[in-house]
């Protein structure tokens, strides 16, 4: 592990502290991640507003922006400005302080929470011994935040917003932290560099020993995202927004720039939590095939990052809204057993390290599958509540 | 049997990234038209507001319209205004001395049009109509609603054709009523109302 490109930001960021006078080295060391993380989500924000909106006009046979700069890759710098620029309103009654402080309380602990995202080998801003509970403890916050902007609003349909995605991100908040406890379980390690250093090496010298390889980390990786999805409003789960029939819940009272700090934490959250996936399931920062290691692990990383913001495109561009009692019955009746199960599979999973004879791996994936199986079509059917989906049928008009 | 949970969101999925792989590859399903830059061929049958037809090269000489203010009276949000055109000695001329239309006001209903006993008043299918000014700029005068006969002719081909040839056979019987004074004593049957 000694090429050039592989260690390149670690040592041009130790090169960086090295020229700062000895007094000031810590906090400049301190200083140079966090400005790299600002900098580079921020941008990749920006980036993505603009995938976002072709990928959806793709998914949907449409163009999507092609009017500013060549194929509307001006776009994100179009919208940006008009934020800037635009009026800030702020409603009559509305409690100012608070107003003024949510998009803030938005955006702030997102960002905290990508200090313990291990983007590259030895590419972490903080490596905590409890990394992961930090994650979840920072990423909570944004609930505080978006109940702050639809109480200060001063508005019904802003306070029905935030009553919205108080339920949902409490409701979710549980099947994500429990389906990353498999992958905590799994490594014996809160931090989340354990956490991938566990998921380094090949099975058979060609199978990356990442944990959606096995039956419990796959459900887990889906029920993450899940809940994931769930946690960063996105849809199908963006009834805190629901422009159909809430406007925009929290949002309506917020224009301008405090409107685009809104979004910015949204889709930081998403990454945020995408990195988090990444980390927990998909090997990380670590490469898909022993014969493509050369590549610079931060490229692995941000490769898997852009397929998981893929993924989330391609949900929006294909799944209608919940309703509100859909969505809790789906986390209640239906994800919070399922990780419960998983959880249980992941003991297994442990358990059965120690079988020897031939075949146990293949032994060990079957029972773990029928394990997961079973609970997952019961749970599922009981979720349709025994009701037959078919072609519809009619009285008269046939 | 039902198939299995989450079947139909993987099936869902899969249609729409069929779309978007399609949607560069296959025009057929680009269906976008780039307004500016490229448009659609006209509609025959499209209509929005109404317009006055003259015959002839001069556009206010060949009006059809007489003034006789039947549309003024049927246009249910009443947004025509005709002022009949008089002579020095206050004689009617069968002419409309102004005839402003507000199209902030028009519904577009085209009873103006099935109204009118002349064919003087015809739907236009012109779309590009913003206007700097909201109030004066939607009131249109009689000389920006007057246009050719061609004009109409070239966007509602087949309804022109019926009115030119329903307009000739009035004139050719009102030539043929002229020619023999005394014939009889049937009066001439009154042209009839244009159905549109």
């Amino acid at each position: 592990m000694s090429q050039p490109l592989e260690q390149l930001l670690v040592r041009l960021k130790d090169w960086l502290v090295l020229q700062c006078p000895p007094a000031a080295q810590g906090l400049v060391a301190a200083l140079i991640p966090a400005a790299a993380i600002v900098a580079v989500f921020a941008s990749l924000f920006a980036l993505t507003t603009l995938l976002e909106r072709k990928g959806l006009g793709r998914l949907q046979n449409r163009l999507g922006p092609n009017r500013v700069g060549p194929f509307g890759v001006l776009q994100p710098l179009a919208d940006g400005l008009k934020m800037l620029i635009k009026e800030d309103i702020v409603p009559r009654d509305a409690d100012r302080l608070v107003h003024l402080l949510a998009p803030v309380a938005m955006v702030v602990p997102v960002l905290l929470a990508y200090a313990v995202l291990p983007f590259g080998q030895r590419l972490v801003a903080v490596n905590f011994d409890a990394g992961i509970l930090f994650f979840f403890a920072a990423g909570a916050t944004t609930e505080l935040a978006v109940f702050m902007a639809g109480w200060s609003s001063r508005n019904k349909y802003s306070l029905l917003g935030a009553m919205r995605a108080i339920a949902q991100m409490i409701s979710y908040e549980v099947p994500l932290i429990l389906s990353a406890m498999t992958a905590v379980m799994a490594a014996g390690s809160l931090s989340l560099v354990d956490i991938v250093g566990s998921q380094a090496g090949y099975h058979w010298g060609w199978l990356p020993r990442w944990h959606a390889f096995t039956p419990w980390g796959f459900a887990g990786l889906l029920l993450f995202t899940i809940a994931a999805t769930a946690e960063s409003n996105r849809t199908p789960f963006d009834i805190p927004e629901g422009e159909s029939e809430i406007i925009a819940g929290h949002l309506v009272e917020y224009s301008g720039f405090k409107y685009a700090l809104f979004f910015l934490g949204e889709y930081l959250g998403m990454f945020a939590v995408s990195g988090l996936g990444i980390t927990l399931f998909l090997g990380g920062w670590h490469a898909p095939v022993p014969a493509l290691e050369w590549v610079p692990s931060v490229a692995w990383f941000f490769a898997k990052l852009f397929g998981f913001i893929f993924l989330f495109i391609w949900l929006r561009g294909t799944l209608p809204r919940l309703r509100t009692d859909q969505l809790m019955n789906f986390a209640w009746k239906f994800m919070v057993p399922m990780v419960l199960v998983n959880l249980m599979v992941t003991a297994v999973w442990h358990f059965t390290r120690s079988w020897h004879f031939s075949g146990a791996g293949l032994w060990r994936w079957l029972v773990g599958a029928l394990l997961l199986a079973g609970p997952y079509l019961w749970l599922g059917r009981a979720l349709a509540g025994g009701r037959r989906f078919g072609p519809r049928s009619y009285h008269y008009a046939s | 049997m039902n198939p299995p949970p989450g079947l139909g969101i993987v099936k869902g999925l899969v249609e729409t990234a069929r779309n978007f792989v399609g949607s560069f590859h296959d025009p057929a399903r680009l269906t976008t038209v780039q307004y500016p830059d490229e448009r659609l061929p006209a509609k025959e049958n499209a209509r929005n507001f109404p317009f006055l037809v003259y015959d002839g090269p001069d556009s206010e000489k060949g009006l059809r319209c007489v003034a006789c203010k039947i549309c003024e009276k049927e246009c249910p949000p009443q947004c025509i205004y005709i002022i009949l055109e008089r002579d020095a000695n206050g004689k009617p001329q069968k002419h409309p001395r102004v005839f402003d239309l507000d199209i902030s006001v028009c519904m577009s209903c085209q009873i103006c049009v099935e109204v009118c006993p002349f064919d003087a008043i015809k739907m236009d299918t012109d779309y590009e109509l913003s206007r700097s000014d909201r109030f004066g700029g939607l009131l249109l005068t009689k000389a920006e609603l007057a246009k050719p006969n061609d004009y109409y002719r070239r966007i509602h081909p087949t309804e022109a054709q019926e009115v030119d040839a329903r307009l000739e056979e009035e004139r050719a019987r009102a030539q043929a009523k002229a020619k023999p004074p005394a014939a009889a004593a049937k009066p001439a049957a009154p042209a009839q109302p244009a159905p549109a």
